[in-house]
């Protein structure tokens, strides 16, 4: 009898330690949750760092360090924060952290401040109630948050990081270099460019969803170490495959490859507010503010060969600058100019430059899928159009600070749109700039009055109906008025071992929490 | 007449008795006429971006069921034909070599001519860099000039400066074979009635090194040239390889081989192995001419 005690009593207890091993193409660059904008960071950050509200695994929102909230008005918002959570370092989790953590999120050397913008205050009411006081009503408040990612107070002043790190000026600080959250996870070490490792928090509120207890993250550069690491079991997911190896590895009999879209656009942006195109040899004018060159440059594009060819069909030629499954998508305004160089040609001399003109590209070359590829095939293109486009391919690292500065004449970026609403993106990438989340990646600097005040109106406009079309009409006006060349929406398969089961994550982020491993 | 002076020359009777030699002379005029008539005999111009169709990517070669007779060696990722483009970056791969040979040649021979005619102070200090310089690998000395040059000069104009800057830093990273070989030689000639007679009648030290320490010391150098061209196509292949060479829309042998590197997985292997073919097929066949070219002139060996 004792011994069958025995037997069950090691049956119910299965503590052993089970591990994924996950790779992917980036590192992080920080490990301070408030400080870069970047979706690798994010993605790993998440695991330590929780925010008041979270995604399910079908990308409803669900209580984390909130359990419940309530529109006391339309500008005020009343959150009950989750009693008995701890910080991993054992400091109890209260409305004080998160006062704290709104403060330091919105400062100005970090990029993260669209997840807050529109709240203006953060009120403590008591030690496990807050306030949120808006700017105007906000109908994607809860989806806006779900990435402002709460501090311990006490823990970021005993060690001086109550300022972001200003990342620009290549600054660390205790908080960019250790953690502290409340999350499922929590991070033993990171070596720059070579691991990280997590380990379980057993103190954690929620109830893992899996059976992952540690998890080694390897960024690994090459497309081809990283896919024979997978091959080789070396790793246990890799969610980011080079094109071209992914029918192989679906045919590998130990691996499984989970098909999924990613919600993210690919495209090119042109300079529309320089009077003289920079980096080009038309002199006294900027051909990029002439709707009709920016029409000839999308139709001369052929997108269904970029999907064919280079992206061995992982993309879906994109008419609009928002993804499937982004709120505001809708398949029948997503379409594709007809590919017409002839046309593009015709166009061009219309507008004043019958043999072509030339200007310059800048392109990052380890960002994106097969970034420097569409940028090469794009120059063919375009060449057929009479544009002669001179390729500046270099690492993102030198691309994204001159995309910064605004020293550019076209780039290619992508837009993932972590709120998953098509607000986010035209508020980053078509609004107006200004020094804050409004036009925050606008760098060709458009500028349309009337898109703005759309854009403006989405922000507080909370009847859905209402709202949708509006959406919709601004989605179509950025398309119609050709102020970006959208490429394609990214597809992002993930390949596994067989013993490995994890929901696919359009944001290409994977959970740990969600994960089995046998 | 002159052919038959020419025939009856040693060399030339002991090119023809190397069946070898023969073989990989005749390869080598295939490469470099192949390069140099490429804008003739290429069937389609890589570096014309308007002429590429990106529905041509990545055709198998001619003799595969689904290659083209249009595309013999099949084509890249961007729809270039890969014979083509060989031909081309045979080209570049030929300028490049040739070019920095030639600038590590004059810059090698004059400071071993000054190191070995004057000695002294001037052979220590230049003996003294030769030697450091040698106990870095060439490559990595190339890799450090094309650093610099590329943090020193406007990011827009890298495309028309990578050839120049590509020249230079091999150029630079090959000077100490000859500075070395023709300081040893010179120093050996220095001593020799012919010099110092020359000296006794007064003429200028320049004018003694050029016209007749010179064409005394050449030999040798024209031999290590000869090899060092092969090292130089090596050079740039590996430079190209590593993305630091000539622009991606201009592609030389080693951009070749590594854009073609990504697709061994999946199975598009004629993208990097044709290129990888003529970058040894040239190399080799320069080497083996100049290894014969060593013996022929080796007093000793004959």
């Amino acid at each position: 009898m004792r011994a069958l005690l025995l037997v069950l009593a090691l049956i119910a207890a299965p503590v052993h330690a089970v591990t994924l091993k996950w790779a992917a193409q980036n590192d992080v660059l920080t490990l301070d949750p408030h400080s870069q904008n970047h979706a690798t960071t994010h993605a790993v950050l998440q695991y330590t760092y929780e925010g008041l509200v979270r995604y399910t695994k079908d990308y409803k929102i669900e209580p984390s360090l909130a359990v419940k909230w309530e529109e006391v008005s339309p500008t005020q918002w009343r959150f009950n924060l989750r009693k008995g959570v701890k910080f991993h370092d054992g400091a109890p989790f209260t409305a004080d952290d998160v006062v704290f953590s709104f403060g330091r999120i919105k400062q100005p050397q970090g990029t993260n401040q669209i997840y807050v913008s529109g709240i203006k205050e953060v009120k403590k009411i008591d030690d496990y109630t807050v306030e949120l006081l808006l700017d105007g009503p906000s109908p994607i408040l809860l989806r806006n948050i779900v990435d402002f990612r709460i501090m311990s107070k006490s823990w970021s002043e005993k060690n001086r990081s109550q300022n972001i790190q200003d990342y620009k000026a290549k600054e660390e600080t205790y908080a960019s270099r250790n953690t502290n959250g409340t999350g499922p996870y929590l991070i033993k070490g990171w070596e720059p460019d070579k691991r990280i490792v997590f380990a379980l928090n057993k103190d954690w509120w929620g109830k893992l969803d899996g059976n992952v207890t540690d998890v080694v993250y390897t960024p690994i550069k090459s497309d081809a170490t990283r896919v024979s690491a997978l091959l080789s079991g070396d790793v246990d997911l890799v969610t980011d495959l080079p094109t071209q190896d992914v029918e192989r590895l679906r045919k590998d009999a130990n691996l499984r490859v989970l098909d999924g879209h990613e919600v993210r656009t690919i495209f090119i942006g042109l300079d529309q507010y320089n009077d003289e195109l920079k980096y080009s040899n038309v002199k006294g004018k900027n051909p990029m503010k002439d709707l009709r060159v920016r029409r000839a440059l999308n139709m001369a594009v052929d997108r269904e060969a970029i999907k064919k060819v280079t992206m061995r069909g992982l993309s879906i030629p994109a008419g609009i600058m928002v993804a499937p499954g982004v709120h505001g998508y809708s398949k029948d305004i997503d379409l594709v100019p007809k590919v017409d160089p002839a046309g593009a040609k015709k166009l061009l001399a219309e507008a004043g430059y019958p043999d072509g003109f030339e200007f310059t590209l800048d392109c990052p070359n380890n960002r994106y899928v097969n970034d420097e590829k569409i940028c090469q095939a794009l120059v063919s293109m375009w060449a057929r159009a009479g544009v002669r486009v001179r390729l500046n391919a270099m690492p993102f690292a030198n691309f994204i600070p001159k995309i910064l500065n605004l020293d550019t004449s076209a780039y290619m970026l992508g837009w993932g749109v972590q709120t998953f609403d098509a607000l986010y993106s035209l508020q980053s990438l078509v609004r107006t700039k200004t020094s804050g989340a409004d036009g925050s990646f606008n760098q060709g600097r458009i500028s349309d009055a009337k898109l703005d005040q759309q854009i403006d109106a989405l922000k507080i406009t909370t009847d859905t109906k209402v709202r949708d079309a509006m959406l919709r009409e601004a989605l179509i006006t950025t398309r119609d008025q050709a102020y970006y060349v959208p490429l394609h929406h990214q597809l992002r398969p993930w390949a596994m071992k067989k013993g490995v089961s994890i929901p696919h994550s359009p944001d290409d982020r994977p959970q740990a929490r969600f994960a089995t491993v046998k | 007449m002159f052919l038959k002076t020419v025939w009856q020359h040693d060399l030339a009777w002991s090119f023809r008795r190397s069946p070898v030699t023969v073989v990989a002379a005749i390869l080598t005029v295939v490469c470099v006429g192949a390069a140099l008539a490429a804008p003739w005999l290429a069937p389609q111009d890589p570096f014309n971006m308007a002429a590429l169709n990106l529905n041509d990517a990545f055709t198998p070669p001619a003799w595969d069921e689904r290659g083209v007779g249009r595309y013999p060696l099949g084509t890249d990722n961007q729809g270039r034909d890969i014979l083509s483009t060989i031909m081309h970056g045979a080209r570049i791969s030929l300028g490049v070599g040739l070019a920095s040979v030639f600038l590590s040649l004059v810059f090698g021979v004059s400071l071993g001519l000054l190191a070995g005619y004057f000695g002294g102070r001037l052979d220590a200090v230049i003996m003294r860099i030769a030697d450091v310089q040698l106990s870095f690998p060439a490559i990595l000395i190339a890799l450090l000039v094309d650093g610099v040059a590329r943090v020193a000069l406007p990011a827009e104009r890298h495309d028309d400066i990578a050839i120049p800057v590509l020249v230079l830093s091999i150029g630079f990273a090959g000077w100490v074979q000859y500075a070395r070989t023709v300081r040893g030689s010179t120093m050996v000639e220095r001593e020799k009635e012919y010099v110092q007679a020359a000296r006794v009648i007064g003429r200028r030290p320049l004018a003694i090194l050029l016209l007749h320490v010179l064409p005394n010391v050449t030999g040798p150098v024209l031999v290590i040239a000869t090899i060092h061209i092969a090292t130089a196509i090596i050079t740039e292949a590996t430079l190209s390889f590593l993305g630091v060479g000539v622009p991606a829309t201009r592609p030389s042998l080693g951009t070749l081989i590594r854009i073609g590197n990504e697709f061994l997985y999946s199975g598009e292997w004629w993208i990097t192995v044709f290129p990888g073919l003529a970058l040894v097929i040239l190399v080799l066949s320069v080497n083996l001419l100049g290894d014969w070219l060593r013996d022929a002139l080796n007093p000793k060996l004959r």
